[in-house]
């Protein structure tokens, strides 16, 4: 068996495993853990295996390359990967301290395994097919973890997500169709010589078209409005894994796309909705009451910066836009995490019914500050290295308005995690929930639940890691961006697959 | 027969993107159905003329063979999509359990946020969407649903 499909054969296997052990939840759960853990141990093997020997490819079931389904993993989509494992691994750690999965009919942990499998299968495949088949199997996970056993505000919420993400899956499996027939293939090495050679205007059509269907699952302007809808209605580790995960997967078909189709004359359209992308997200933010909706607001004015790098377009651009998807996934995802232990403990998210938390569950002020920090871009965090990159390749590139706008969104960030700050941590609140009241009442502590607070403690940790070694992970950004820009190697290896 | 399978294709998108724009679940589910249908006939209507099955040992030199690989596309849209039509019927139907009314409801956060904006008076106002919230889906809540956050 290949290194390559293993992150996602693995969870796929388990999920089959975990539903027939439905009997009992701890069995449940040692599956599902185990079978996350192996996937990472897995992915984590790949991103060394390409990192020291180049690009891995395999065609499944013995065709020749461009025939099969393949499997590629460059160091974009490895490194990816392991991002995305450990967010998938300590979330699913948090959402058993909180009980979730104990739901009947017990569905929440093989349905988790199977967005994993989904996830892992979207950055690795080598054919926009099995792209299409990818995020279906991701979005049809995501859509039973986001309605199942809800209440009926959250089917509303949660029939915007699904019926916005079926319209793009089919927009998608359209422009997958009308390319097969532009050039013959969806095997994206394939595509890299012949998308090129077509007609401009067809070129021009079928490469936004694909585009804009990427940015729907992305979230950016103008696609952007089912995301703040449907994410803070959902339990809040699905929207911890919604939020660090799925839109990142569009983003990094958006950046696998213009690598493949060489669509530098697209370059206009993202530099547009990258800027707009950062100003309205944000903006969106600082209007909102309630902390899990204005970190949703904030996914989107993130993504912008992401696609601020790609449409940059340089080696610089690219390794910042790597770097921020690196930085965005453990940091957006702790966020929200520890509006969960904030709900948890207290038993709402709404900042005016909250206030004063500082002294009644520091730990919580903590793990807050330091990805709201990094996702502001305050050094030495994550953000602060993933904004600089972006910033200076954008200035390198001569694109002053797109980095006026990216530094005024970065302020309006400050300022709206400065309200959450405000109002969580600072204060008292207005209009206190029971909880609090009591907690006020007798100037006690919040207790704290080990296994989730572990969980949020241990993926703060995490995002630590980038800033430590800054230099090391800014090189392998670096040379994955090289590998982006000049895809023969990529071809290469599907060729000798 | 190309061009009437591409007009084809495309009066299913026009009608499926106008379901898809009426106010009714019923209709959006259809509409997504149509939609669905009219990409699945746009992959075959891409992979040429009709041929020959593509079966190895059965003229293998491949000419006049039908393209076997929008075959396979096709096949495999069709599955997930009728998962998908099933999956948002459920859907729907809980909706309406929800709330009997097949109406795709205001988003009741927009709503909050466009009040405030009207209210305008200079200062922040403490938002009550959980009243608000409440309201539209009161038997809901009589219901012996499952409990909220039931996933992980």
């Amino acid at each position: 068996m290949n290194l390559v499909v293993l992150p996602a054969i693995i969870p796929l296997f388990a999920a089959g495993l975990a539903l027939l052990a439905h009997r009992s939840l701890s069995a449940q759960r040692v599956i599902s853990f185990a079978a996350n853990l192996a996937a990472l141990a897995a992915a984590v093997a790949l991103l060394a295996d390409v990192e020291a020997n180049g690009i891995q490819a395999h065609t499944i079931g013995g065709w020749p390359a461009g025939v099969g389904i393949t499997f590629v993993a460059d160091l974009t989509s490895a490194l990816f990967l392991v991002v995305s494992l450990v967010v998938l691994v300590l979330v699913q750690l948090f959402a058993i301290g909180q009980g979730v999965d104990a739901a009947r009919p017990r569905v929440g942990q093989p349905v988790y395994l199977v967005l994993s499998a989904g996830v892992a299968m979207a950055f690795l495949t080598g054919d926009l097919f099995n792209l299409f088949v990818a995020f279906e199997v991701m979005l049809i996970a995501s859509y039973v973890l986001l309605t199942f056993g809800a209440g009926a505000a959250q089917i509303r919420t949660g029939m915007t997500y699904v019926v916005m993400n079926v319209l793009a899956s089919t927009l998608l499996l359209s422009t997958v169709g009308l390319i097969y027939g532009a050039t013959g293939t969806v095997n994206m090495a394939e595509l890299v010589g012949r998308f090129p050679e077509l007609p401009d205007a067809t070129r021009l059509a079928l490469g936004l078209l694909l585009l804009a269907v990427f940015a729907i699952k992305a979230a950016l302007f103008p696609f952007f409005f089912w995301l703040p809808d449907s994410y803070p209605t959902a339990p809040v580790a699905v929207t911890a894994v919604f939020a660090g995960l799925l839109t990142k997967v569009g983003v990094y078909t958006m950046i696998r796309a213009t690598s493949i189709l060489e669509l530098d004359d697209a370059r206009t359209v993202l530099v547009v909705a990258a800027s707009l992308t950062m100003i309205i997200g944000v903006v969106g933010a600082i209007v909102q009451g309630d902390m899990k909706r204005i970190l949703s607001f904030h996914i989107i004015s993130q993504v912008g910066y992401m696609i601020m790098g790609l449409a940059v377009g340089t080696v610089a651009g690219l390794t910042g836009a790597v770097l921020y998807v690196v930085h965005h996934i453990p940091v957006k995802t702790a966020l929200f995490l520890v509006s969960g232990l904030i709900e948890q403990a207290t038993g709402t998210a709404q900042l005016h019914r909250l206030g004063g938390l500082v002294r009644r569950a520091p730990l919580f002020a903590a793990l807050f500050a330091i990805p709201a920090m990094s996702l502001a871009g305050i050094p030495p965090f994550s953000g602060f290295l993933a904004k600089l990159a972006v910033i200076t390749a954008g200035l390198d590139a001569g694109d002053y308005v797109m980095v006026a706008a990216s530094l005024i969104a970065s302020l309006l960030t400050i300022f709206s995690m400065s309200k959450i700050w405000a109002g969580v941590f600072w204060g008292t609140a207005d209009d206190p929930t029971p909880t609090m009241a009591a907690a006020d009442a007798d100037d006690a502590t919040f207790p704290i639940d080990r296994v989730t607070a572990g969980a949020t403690a241990l993926l703060v940790a995490a995002t630590l890691i980038v800033p430590i070694f800054g230099s090391d992970v800014y090189d392998l950004a670096e040379r994955a961006a090289l590998d982006l820009l000049d895809p023969s190697a990529y071809v290469e290896a599907v060729r000798n697959s | 027969m190309t061009l009437l399978l591409a007009v084809l294709v495309a009066w299913l998108f026009a009608v499926g993107t106008y379901l898809l724009l009426q106010r009714a679940l019923t209709r959006i589910v259809l509409g997504l159905g149509l939609l669905g249908h009219g990409a699945v006939l746009l992959l075959i209507t891409v992979g040429g003329r009709a041929g020959d099955p593509p079966l190895v040992g059965k003229g293998d030199d491949g000419v006049g063979v039908a393209a076997p690989l929008p075959q396979a596309f096709a096949l495999t849209a069709i599955v997930i999509g009728f998962g998908m039509t099933a999956f948002l019927l459920a859907l729907a139907y809980r909706s309406w359990v929800g709330t009997h009314d097949d109406e795709v409801q205001d988003d009741v956060e927009d709503r909050r946020v466009a009040r405030q904006v009207a209210d305008d008076e200079g200062h922040f106002r403490a938002p009550d969407a959980d009243a608000d919230a409440d309201e539209p889906w009161d038997e809901w809540d009589d219901d012996e649903s499952p409990k909220q956050g039931a996933t992980s």
